[in-house]
């Protein structure tokens, strides 16, 4: 440091030596200003931990003591017995991510690739902005959406409308990620594509979207995990049973919904039961974004080449 | 650069500093491979290039010098109709190739770019194994017979020089090679729809020297079958490589002929200037 000051002012003693003196007087005070700030960052992450931290505690202790085999295979027992599971909830919520996989992504997918590969500048803004302000709008609308357009016209709650509410609410995460990442794909590979003589179609489905596969997939896994645990779009739409479905035109059990009710109970052993629901949920959510986890990281090395 | 509003002066005052157009006279329709006939190219208003006519010939070398933002990428990627996608681009006169417009109203622009392959600055394998990179193009055509396949990606992979360093990897991700393998694994995927044409866009200028060494010899093998046509920047490179070379400059073709013309004696002393490293 000194050094550098001396050989710019090297003509000039006088600054050579006001600068030294400076940066001697100043050598302990910006030591301490240094370790300040990486103490206070440190501090954050800790705060960003904390929570996670307390609530997963939480969870297991709570929980753990209500999960045994019984849980994951049996129906929930009527009020006043002790016992039971949340089998059909479980399940119930499998099904409804299944749905909400086969409503969210082929559209939000499409929808995706139109906008990087096709759209004009000025309708790929609307459609962009659309979807912002469509995260934005909070998760019971899409109910109450769902609701008015599934449930009203079929007369009874039902899997499909549960399954179709939280689709909706994938399609603008899975086409703003879809999007990104077709746009992080170089130029060059889609015209390398047409001068092999592809057309277009095939350009993008065989290049582009096999080159961004893995973000891709990991947007979808991130919108399911983010719906997985919604209650509030199921609450006029797939209901909740306490038995099991018969089919999906039926309303269907599901985790949140499971917790919720349980967890506003005046029972102990549903209480237990409530934290047991809520363990396995975060734990299919942890399963979904570990293997979302797995695809990004294959997608880097890809990207990275050769090492 | 003041050389260069020189030049720009001198194409004003003296249109004959332009040269007599690249007009090979007396070949004859199979001693041309493609011709140029009048060409304008203009991107909205602005005109990229202006009044090209030039013969080029088959099984040869042809290279296209100039400084950047001559128009050299945008006139090579005419050939293969690249501008297409471009909005507002627009070409007035004729490019043919053997004869026929390609961009008369009933060409198959997918055929045309089977015929007139192409390899650019970048090496763009697709994130796909080396096999596939290379028969990606047969694919697109339908092929599915594999043991034909097999023996086209092996023929061309020997064709671009880098069979002996992948045949026992040919599963492995294209783009785990070097760059000048991924740049040589590109010119087999060009190789392997049996194109007649090789349109080069600068294909060694993100290579080390012995990679581009490589690749030089290489085109020096390929135009035993191959018509090349070559931009880069490099002028050794073009004097080392090509049979003819075109110069362009701000969209005009300059002087275009035999290459040890142009780099020794050209008409035009423009060329001269140029070629010598006076200015751009």
């Amino acid at each position: 440091m000194v050094g550098y000051a001396e050989t710019i002012h090297r003509n000039d003693a006088q600054t050579a030596s006001a600068i030294k003196a400076a940066f001697e007087r100043t050598r302990s005070y910006r030591f301490w200003k240094d370790r300040i700030a990486v103490y206070f960052l440190f501090l954050c992450a800790v705060c960003v931990l904390a929570p996670l931290f307390s609530i997963l505690g939480d969870l297991l202790t709570q929980g753990f003591s209500a999960l045994n085999l019984d849980f994951f295979t049996k129906l929930p027992k009527p009020v006043g017995e002790s016992g039971g599971g949340m089998a059909n909830a479980i399940v119930g919520t499998l099904i409804l991510l299944g749905i909400a996989l086969t409503v969210g992504v082929p559209i939000g997918l499409g929808a995706g690739i139109y906008l990087s590969e096709y759209a004009g500048s000025r309708f790929a803004f609307v459609i962009r902005f659309l979807t912002d302000v469509m995260n934005g709008v909070p998760s019971i609308v899409y109910g109450i959406f769902a609701y008015t357009l599934f449930v009203v016209p079929m007369k009874s709650f039902s899997a499909w409308s549960g399954g179709a509410a939280l689709g909706i609410m994938m399609i603008p995460i899975v086409t703003r990620t879809t999007e990104q990442f077709l746009r992080m794909v170089p130029s060059t590979l889609r015209e390398a594509g047409l001068a092999l003589g592809a057309p277009r179609w095939r350009v993008t489905i065989d290049i582009v979207l096999s080159t961004a596969k893995g973000g891709i997939i990991t947007g979808v896994m991130v919108a399911l995990s983010r719906v997985a645990g919604e209650t509030a779009p199921l609450l006029f739409t797939a209901f909740g049973n306490r038995f099991w479905h018969s089919n999906l035109t039926e309303p269907i059990a599901a985790l949140p919904i499971q917790i919720f009710s349980y967890a506003i109970s005046p029972f102990e052993d549903w209480h237990r039961q409530a934290w047991a629901g809520a363990l396995v949920l975060i734990f299919i959510v942890f399963l979904i974004n570990l293997i979302a986890n797995y695809f990004v990281s294959r997608q880097s090395k890809m990207f990275a080449g050769r090492k | 650069m003041p050389i260069e509003e020189v030049m720009e002066r001198q194409l004003e005052i003296n249109p004959q500093a332009v040269s007599k157009t690249g007009e090979s006279q007396g070949l004859t329709q199979e001693e041309i491979k493609i011709s140029v006939k009048n060409l304008h190219f203009y991107y909205g208003k602005h005109k990229a290039l202006e009044n090209i006519s030039m013969d080029l010939r088959p099984k040869k070398v042809t290279a296209l010098i100039g400084p950047s933002g001559c128009g050299k990428s945008t006139f090579l990627r005419l050939f293969n109709r690249m501008n297409d996608l471009i909005p507002h681009a627009r070409i007035e006169g004729a490019i043919r190739i053997d004869g026929k417009d390609i961009y008369g109203k009933d060409t198959d622009v997918v055929e045309l770019r089977r015929k007139v392959g192409m390899v650019f600055q970048k090496s763009t394998p697709f994130t796909k194994s080396i096999f596939d990179n290379v028969a990606y193009g047969l694919k697109i055509l339908g092929l599915r017979d594999k043991e034909i396949i097999h023996q086209i990606v092996e023929k061309s992979l020997r064709g671009a020089a880098l069979w002996d360093e992948v045949k026992d990897n040919l599963s492995k991700s294209a783009l785990q090679l070097s760059g000048g393998q991924q740049q040589r694994l590109c010119i087999a995927r060009a190789l392997a729809v049996g194109p007649e044409v090789l349109l080069m866009d600068e294909p060694c200028s993100a290579l080390d020297p012995t990679a581009t060494a490589r690749i030089e010899e290489l085109i020096f093998e390929l135009k035993k079958q191959y018509t090349i046509v070559i931009v880069t920047h490099n002028m050794q490179q073009a004097a080392r490589v090509s049979d003819e070379t075109g110069f362009l400059f701000l969209g005009k073709l300059i002087e275009f002929g035999n290459t040890d013309k142009i780099f020794t004696k050209p008409d035009n002393p423009m060329t001269e200037s140029y070629v010598t490293g006076r200015f751009g």
